[in-house]
């Protein structure tokens, strides 16, 4: 599903050039659940930036889903995006004016799905993160797992072929931070492919596979022992 | 383009912090405001000054003669000479472009002696031997009876058409007119039309104390043969009188004996000069009113391109996000764009419509109060409002472009790590 192979980034500080990512090859195939773990600065959100096109390798290559990745314009980046990716951030980055449901819609509007279909499949992902009934509440009246979780499905609704969470439990105490991994487990279960970047031992324990990252390259890419969240009853 | 998605995101959008929405909407509001007020004061002005020219043909000239002043063929300057009406058919027939000649002959005059005596009543007034064709030259309004007509000219019946000011002069306030006699120098004519011209200004009343009467009457009852005292000639739509006229004088000066250089010997007053002169200041008022509406409208504009760019900075985040989930860089550019374009017109139509209501009173106000001396009516007509219309679409094209390229300039990821 994602192959990179010999991925270099580097930023460039004012005088200083920060080399950030220092030669990554990785493959994931589909229906992994992978954990990308490591201390801060050793690259993993560059990494997982690049791999959903907010930012371009300086070198290296990057296939998605037999795709090359390569000198994308933003038009087609966005395309891409919309078609191959979805987000799930640490901030939950839901747009603040916009109900539950418009926010899962809003992939849905890009894709130029028509208003009434958009919004039935909107529902269908709201329902199946347990969040119907706070369709049309905004996201400051929900709590920060159910702000997660929509916008959990939001990143599924316009059925991607790889989800990218960037710390996804960052912000939540561990009660939701588990609610939450329930949910990617399952979305896991459906076949989807995962990724998720961590500093979290228990959360990144939860994935397949783990890939530690250090001063931009991998020290160790292991599959494990999967542990399952215990089905705790929802919200 | 145009769906309920977009506009109710741009409600939403504007919505957001009513109180700057409406500030920057009044920047726009003002500018066209001004706009309008402005063209159609100057159009006031002009409706007023052009009110002055009346109904008056103004591709017009009036030509009369002078005194010669160059030595021709023998004969010395100084001569004085007339025109005879040999010279309108000469004129008809070498300059077709003409649309009327009315050769005139005329009695009287400023500070003349009385010379119209109806009973005991006895006045001074301007007589005029007249064709029937002045009254398309110098329109007046027929109040009762007729005007001079062909009949009159071929029969040289002594017809006399009197405007209302004669008539009060000469007549009690019931008494018929119509069919009664007056003496003018001592000859007798029969009234068979009573006029009301419209000018306005210093000339108004003495305007209705003329007297018109065919001119082969007027010939033959006071002795001027075939001469001619002067001339009106209009020229068609197509042509300008002030070009003609060159044409006419080479006519004249031929038929007289005149030096073709001699440019003293015919004097005439070009009403379509004096006309376009008038004219070409008004065009210059309204490329001012243009020019001065259309900056104050800029900084209107600039303001909503000031706000534009702080809404599209504050609204990064949410930018980056859409980024994320597969927003094109043009739905990005459109959308900024269309929120500005939105803001402008509908600050933009408020304004015209406060100018319209403001021109509205000022139209009232003027009619209760009668009319004001070189202003009348000020409006604007649609093209107007359309040419507004269409700067306001560009301005708000222009104000969006910046903001709406620096919100695609960001990237996505920077976007986002904005907390």
């Amino acid at each position: 599903m994602i192959e990179i192979t010999d991925l270099h980034k580097s930023y460039v500080m004012g005088t200083n050039t920060l080399h950030v990512l220092k030669g990554i090859d990785f493959t994931v195939n589909e229906g992994e659940l992978v954990a990308i773990m490591g201390s801060s600065g050793s690259g993993k959100s560059t990494l997982l930036n690049i791999l959903g096109m907010l930012d371009e390798a300086d070198q290296g290559t990057y296939t998605l889903d037999g795709t090359l990745i390569h000198n994308l314009n933003e038009k087609i980046a966005a395309r891409y995006r919309n078609k191959f990716l979805g987000f799930v951030f640490q901030s939950f980055n839901l747009i603040s004016y916009k109900n539950a449901l418009e926010n899962v819609a809003m992939p849905l509007y890009y894709q130029g799905v028509k208003r009434n279909e958009r919004n039935e499949k909107a529902m269908h992902y709201l329902e199946k993160v347990g969040l119907a009934e706070w369709a049309t509440h905004l996201p400051n009246e929900l709590s920060g797992g159910q702000k997660q979780r929509v916008a959990i499905a939001r990143a599924l609704a316009s059925e991607p072929k790889v989800l990218l969470a960037d710390e996804p439990t960052g912000a939540l105490d561990s009660t939701t931070s588990y609610e939450v991994m329930e949910i990617i487990q399952s979305i896991n279960d459906e076949g989807k492919t995962i990724l998720i970047v961590t500093h979290e031992d228990d959360i990144a324990h939860m994935c397949k596979r783990i890939v530690n990252l250090k001063d931009g390259i991998i020290i160790d890419d292991s599959i494990i022992s999967q542990v399952r969240v215990k089905a705790t009853s929802h919200v | 383009m145009f769906n309920r998605d977009r506009w109710s995101e741009i409600l939403e959008a504007l919505s957001s912090n009513w109180f700057r929405t409406v500030l920057t909407a009044f920047g726009v509001l003002w500018g066209i405001f001004i706009l309008v007020i402005l063209l159609a004061a100057g159009k006031g002005l002009e409706n007023g000054v052009k009110a002055d020219f009346g109904d008056i043909a103004t591709n017009t000239m009036f030509m009369w003669t002078q005194t010669i002043s160059k030595p021709y063929k023998g004969l010395p300057k100084g001569r004085r000479f007339t025109y005879r009406l040999g010279d309108v058919q000469a004129i008809k027939d070498n300059v077709p472009e003409l649309r009327f000649i009315s050769p005139r002959n005329q009695l009287g005059g400023f500070g003349g002696s009385n010379n119209v005596v109806r009973g005991l009543n006895t006045g001074a007034f301007n007589v005029y031997g007249d064709y029937p064709e002045i009254i398309e030259q110098q329109p007046m309004d027929i109040t009762s009876g007729r005007f001079i007509n062909y009949g009159d000219i071929e029969e040289k019946r002594k017809v006399a058409i009197i405007g209302e000011g004669v008539k009060t002069a000469l007549y009690g306030s019931n008494e018929d007119v119509l069919g009664t006699y007056i003496k003018i120098n001592g000859v007798n004519f029969i009234v068979v039309g009573t006029y009301k011209k419209k000018s306005q200004g210093g000339d108004s009343e003495e305007d209705q104390k003329e007297i018109y009467v065919p001119f082969t009457s007027f010939s033959q009852a006071f002795n001027r043969g075939d001469r001619v005292g002067w001339m009106a000639i209009t020229a068609n739509d197509g042509s300008s009188i002030t070009e003609l006229k060159e044409n006419i004088f080479d006519v004249v000066k031929q038929r007289h004996t005149i030096h073709p250089d001699d440019d003293r010997a015919i004097g005439n007053f070009d009403l379509y000069e004096q006309y376009s002169r008038i004219e070409g200041l008004f065009f210059a008022l309204k490329l001012i009113a243009y020019f001065v509406g259309t900056l104050v409208l800029l900084s209107g504009v600039i303001g909503i391109s000031n706000i534009m760019l702080i809404v599209v900075k504050e609204r990064t985040k949410e930018i980056g996000i859409r980024r994320a989930l597969g927003a094109t860089p043009w739905a990005i550019r459109g959308q900024v764009l269309l929120e500005s374009i939105v803001l402008t017109i509908i600050s933009g139509m408020l304004g015209i419509s406060l100018g319209a209501l403001v021109i509205y009173a000022i139209n009232k106000v003027l009619d209760a109060n009668g009319p004001v001396d070189m202003f009348s009516n000020p409006s604007v007509d649609i093209s107007v409002v359309i040419s507004a219309l269409i700067i306001l679409i560009i301005s708000g094209l222009l104000a969006g472009f910046i903001p709406a390229q620096n919100a695609i300039k960001i990237k996505p990821v920077d976007a986002l790590r904005t907390e």
